[in-house]
């Protein structure tokens, strides 16, 4: 019986060292921040597994170069469907609030809100042109954008002749609303539609 | 044993059948009917039949379950896959800070509203409590919003008056942003809050659902954290883009924030849901399946012990007339 043990130590040794972890992504990532919440949670609450966060689920962010690259990174996003994930793009027009803004590679920081427009993304000599309900786009360090809208239509599905009938449905229905809400309501219902009108006229 | 008994009756009747024949039989077959009559003669399966059949219905029942749960589980699971993206540019801009230090807490609770699917509602209730129990101290104070019938059932039993909110039956129309973003708006609205726990559990796989919980913090924490550096120290470089304030860009930046998380939140427990019933069904039906044969196993001893019976009886019944 002890003849085969030295064998039999030495298989299981050997299996122990071969188990290795498959790939080193694996680990999970723990920012600073979230070991700070993983260990005030074990310290207090020592029978429970601390739930996992979000940043433990995404990918880490690009450091900022230290030259300015020479291609945009955008993300569009929609609640339903992500349009672009990580597309690099000569450039990008946004609707902001203060007016079309146009991005490149190295454009400076921004938090910008959105307004019912035109987002035009250029690669190369193609233009494709969405229009975005409203939203926020964050341009980061690191020439990444990150276009966040309710919604993103291609500019090509839209009706103009149904365009037409609801902005006069919304005029019609701010000249009869009464209360504060409904007025707000009308209002919204008409930039959007002009808003439309103008991508698809202009 | 039987056998015995009957042989002995034969030996009874011969003994008085001496004296008088007739009335010694007519007497004699008396005995033997009040024992027929009063002893049950033959086993009856009767009993593990039924029991069988009801389980085999069981069986039934939890099998069609996991079938409709795992194509409801299909049918959402495309649609969470693609919000996955939504929340991944706010993390990327303002970060993931569990653990902030914040006076109000508001802790949203997402959980299902029927039952049968595993252990996915207590989960999210124990991390919720855990998060109660992590935040409180003085000058704290935590909330409960609830959203979904079954942990408003666990919560409501102890933590009664720190439910500010809940919602019930959201998924009676097919989960969609309009919905979830006035559910948001309900919520900002009547609550007040520093920083907004979202709890629910997050969909790996089939198999595998994480407690997850994702935090919204108000504008005003925001810039306090902005100003203390960290994490959320470079927020200053960015410039605001917008006619109006900063203060208003970011409350309309956290409110939009809220409602993507909740968003995806919502599809992810829903799939979690789905996925945590179909597995809960299908160990039931396998319980029940096993509990059947374990049932025909003993249907089979008992058919087989009445048949020995009967055939015990007619033959000692036979050999005690000839012989």
């Amino acid at each position: 019986m002890f003849r085969h043990a030295p064998r039999l130590l030495s298989r299981a040794s050997s299996s122990a060292m071969r188990w290795r972890r498959p790939f080193s992504t694996d680990l999970p990532a723990e920012t600073p921040v979230d070991s700070k919440f993983v260990q005030t949670w074990r310290s207090t609450i020592p029978n429970i597994e601390p739930p996992k966060t979000p940043s433990a689920f995404m990918a880490p962010r690009p450091p900022t170069p230290p030259t300015i690259p020479s291609k945009l990174t955008i993300n569009v996003v929609l609640p339903y469907n992500s349009i672009f994930s990580a597309k690099e793009v000569d450039m990008v027009i946004v609707p902001a609030t203060t007016g079309q803004m146009g991005v490149l590679p190295g454009h400076v920081a921004t938090i910008a809100e959105l307004k019912p427009g035109v987002l035009s993304v250029h690669e190369g000599n193609d233009v494709t042109k969405y229009f975005v309900s409203g939203g926020f786009a964050f341009v980061h360090a690191n020439s990444v954008a990150d276009i966040v809208a309710v919604e993103a239509v291609p500019v090509d599905q839209f009706d103009q002749s149904l365009v037409q009938k609801g902005l006069a449905e919304f005029t019609q229905k701010l000249s009869s609303a009464s209360t504060d809400v409904e007025k707000a309501e009308a209002q919204i219902g008409i930039d959007v539609h002009s808003a439309i009108n103008a991508a698809l006229t202009g | 044993m039987a056998a015995m008994a009957a042989l002995r009756r034969e030996g009874r009747r011969f003994a008085a059948a001496a004296p008088n024949p007739i009335s010694t039989v007519r007497s004699s077959l008396a005995p033997s009917e009040e024992h027929a009559v009063l002893g049950v003669r033959s086993i009856s399966t009767q009993v593990v039949r039924n029991r069988m059949k009801s389980v085999k219905n069981i069986q039934k029942i939890t099998k069609a379950m996991k079938m409709v749960a795992a194509s409801k589980l299909r049918a959402i699971q495309t649609r969470a896959e693609n919000s996955r993206g939504l929340w991944q540019p706010f993390t990327a801009l303002l970060g993931d800070l569990p653990s902030v230090d914040v006076k109000k807490n508001v802790i949203v609770t997402v959980s299902s509203d029927k039952g049968l699917c595993g252990g996915i509602n207590s989960t999210a209730v124990k991390i919720s409590r855990a998060l109660y129990k992590l935040n409180s101290g003085p000058e704290k104070e935590s909330k409960y919003v609830i959203l979904g019938e079954k942990a408003k059932a666990q919560l409501i039993r102890d933590s009664k008056k720190d439910i500010e909110l809940s919602m019930i039956e959201l998924q009676k129309n097919p989960l969609n942003y309009t919905q979830v973003s006035v559910l948001a708006d309900d919520i900002l609205k009547n609550v007040e809050f520093d920083a907004l726990r979202i709890v629910f559990n997050k969909f790996l796989s089939v198999v595998s659902f994480i407690p997850t919980t994702a935090t919204v913090l108000s504008p005003e924490i925001v810039e306090r954290e902005a100003e203390s550096g960290g994490k959320l120290g470079d927020l200053d470089l960015y410039e605001i883009e917008g006619a109006e304030t900063k203060g208003e860009v970011l409350q309309n930046l956290a409110e939009f924030q809220f409602s993507c998380v909740l968003f995806n939140s919502v599809l992810e427990n829903a799939c979690s849901e789905q996925g945590a019933r179909m597995s809960a069904m299908d160990s039931s039906s396998r319980n029940a399946g096993d509990m059947l044969d374990r049932l025909t196993l003993t249907y089979n001893r008992t058919r087989q012990a009445s048949i020995t019976t009967e055939l015990i009886e007619i033959i000692s019944g036979a050999s005690a007339l000839e012989g």
